[in-house]
């Protein structure tokens, strides 16, 4: 029972890993920049949070399955990917993206360009910028956005059942793994693993929105509602 | 003698065009015109912060922008200072972090920095709100925070966006005269935008008149301060 309980940790935080930096990377570019195709590319983005996980985890298959090039070129270099557990965290991560991408856009266009704009004629180049202006502000978004991630990762089922099977020991996460007991009628697992994944999702969301009310201050200015981190 | 800023400004908007030419050499230079005019334009493109489609902008003979060279040095190498309109003060940091914003880490650390924080806080006389978060300032403290911080990088030109419009009357009127002497002391030149007549009347040594992007007057006042002797910083603080 403790096997899918690690696995599961494991694959949603190195999952959150990844979606933190592309999700920061890809928000930053598109909350600042004007560029052909964005509308496009930006509706990419949020797709995996609409499309059925079966369709992901069949994109997946075609991407990295081991008749594709991708799959087939890794093959050569002796990696597998595909019913890997890597293969689950790429589920993950490919499922949690949106989450991540939408709440750190978000967090980057409230900050008012004026901030950004100050720093620079005050002799900033655009690294100091990143991380001594538009990070910080933009952090209580960007932590809701990681935090709902790894939520998310932590649930994912469909994808992962077809890019990672369901091996036990293996690739069999905690929703694999009630799945699986439900099916052989092992009721007393399932019950179990139903609270283990409900407690640490409900801890999870439950301890963010204490976080956020107490670190955050939301004050008015003109029209504008505007969000920062608040010190003691 | 070469005019401390030159600078010839074109730039064109779907609506409107902004096509400036001005030239500064000391004292307060107010930017008058009606909303939507185009005076900040003419400000973020001395900053940098904007590019025109064409033109020249040089300060104290070093050349920042010109479309015939080519050139135009990004931003932070301009040593511009800035006073945004709605003060732009970073909410996450306290008033002195705000103010110390502008001199690079390893001058911190050294102490090598030219002004000292506490002369220039003390100057602006806001040395007893260093610990405060600008969420806690009034308005016209707020807007000697930003003055405070602008100046702590030494600039060689200072911009300032409607600096009075937010404030009450007797802040503005105080703040006023204070802009004045600030401007006397640092002996740099002063760029303000404003849409008020009184405080035109009030700051200004020369006014450039802004109406749709073009300039249509220019009045300068009876400069004869210009001819005292300036006072050096040191001074002034006695």
């Amino acid at each position: 029972m403790l096997d899918p309980i690690f696995l599961s940790l494991k694959v949603s935080l190195i999952a959150s890993c990844f979606v933190f930096v592309v999700g920061l990377a890809t928000a930053r570019i598109t909350a600042r920049n004007v560029f052909a195709g964005k509308d496009v590319v930006e509706s990419l983005f949020m797709l995996p949070m609409v499309l059925p996980p079966t369709v992901l985890g069949y994109g997946l298959l075609v991407l990295i399955g081991k008749r594709s090039a991708l799959g087939g070129l890794l093959m050569d270099m002796g990696i597998q990917l595909i019913f890997t557990w890597w293969a689950a965290v790429l589920a993950s991560a490919v499922v949690a993206f949106p989450l991540m991408y939408q709440s750190a856009k978000a967090a980057f266009t409230s900050i008012d360009l004026s901030l950004e704009h100050a720093a620079r004629t005050l002799g900033s180049g655009e690294f100091r910028i990143f991380f001594h202006i538009t990070l910080p502000l933009a952090w209580p978004g960007i932590l809701a956005g990681l935090i709902l991630s790894f939520a998310r990762a932590l649930g994912e089922f469909g994808a992962t059942l077809m890019v990672a099977g369901n091996i036990p020991g293996k690739t069999q996460t905690i929703p694999l793994a009630i799945y699986s007991a439900v099916e052989t009628g092992d009721n007393e697992i399932a019950q179990k693993l139903v609270l283990v994944i409900t407690l640490v999702s409900f801890l999870t969301v439950f301890w963010l929105n204490r976080w956020l009310r107490k670190k955050v201050t939301v004050w008015k200015k003109g029209d504008e509602t505007r969000v920062a981190v608040s010190h003691p | 003698m070469k005019p401390v800023l030159q600078s010839v400004i074109h730039k064109k908007y779907p609506s409107f065009s902004v096509d400036v030419e001005f030239t500064l050499d000391q004292g307060i230079q107010v930017l008058f015109g009606p909303s939507g005019s185009g005076k900040t334009t003419i400000l973020n493109c001395l900053a940098g912060l904007q590019k025109p489609d064409s033109g020249f902008i040089s300060l104290n003979g070093k050349v920042f922008f010109s479309s015939k060279d080519g050139i135009n040095i990004p931003v932070r190498q301009r040593r511009i200072g800035y006073v945004f309109q709605d003060y732009a003060l970073f909410p996450h940091m306290t008033v002195k972090d705000n103010v110390l914003f502008g001199i690079p880490s390893h001058c911190k650390k050294a102490k090598q920095y030219r002004l000292s924080v506490l002369e220039v806080l003390e100057m602006l006389k806001i040395t007893h709100l260093q610990g405060r978060y600008p969420k806690d300032l009034s308005g016209g403290e707020k807007q000697r925070v930003a003055l405070a911080r602008a100046l702590m990088v030494e600039p060689e030109l200072l911009l300032l966006d409607e600096p009075l419009s937010a404030l009450d009357s007797e802040t503005r009127r105080s703040l006023q005269k204070e802009l004045k002497e600030l401007q006397r002391i640092w002996q740099i030149p002063f760029v303000l935008v404003t849409h008020s007549r009184k405080e035109m009347s009030t700051l200004a040594d020369e006014v450039l008149f802004i109406e749709r992007g073009k300039c249509v007057g220019k009045v300068s006042s009876q400069a004869s301060h210009f001819q005292n002797k300036p006072l050096t910083k040191k001074e002034a603080l006695k």
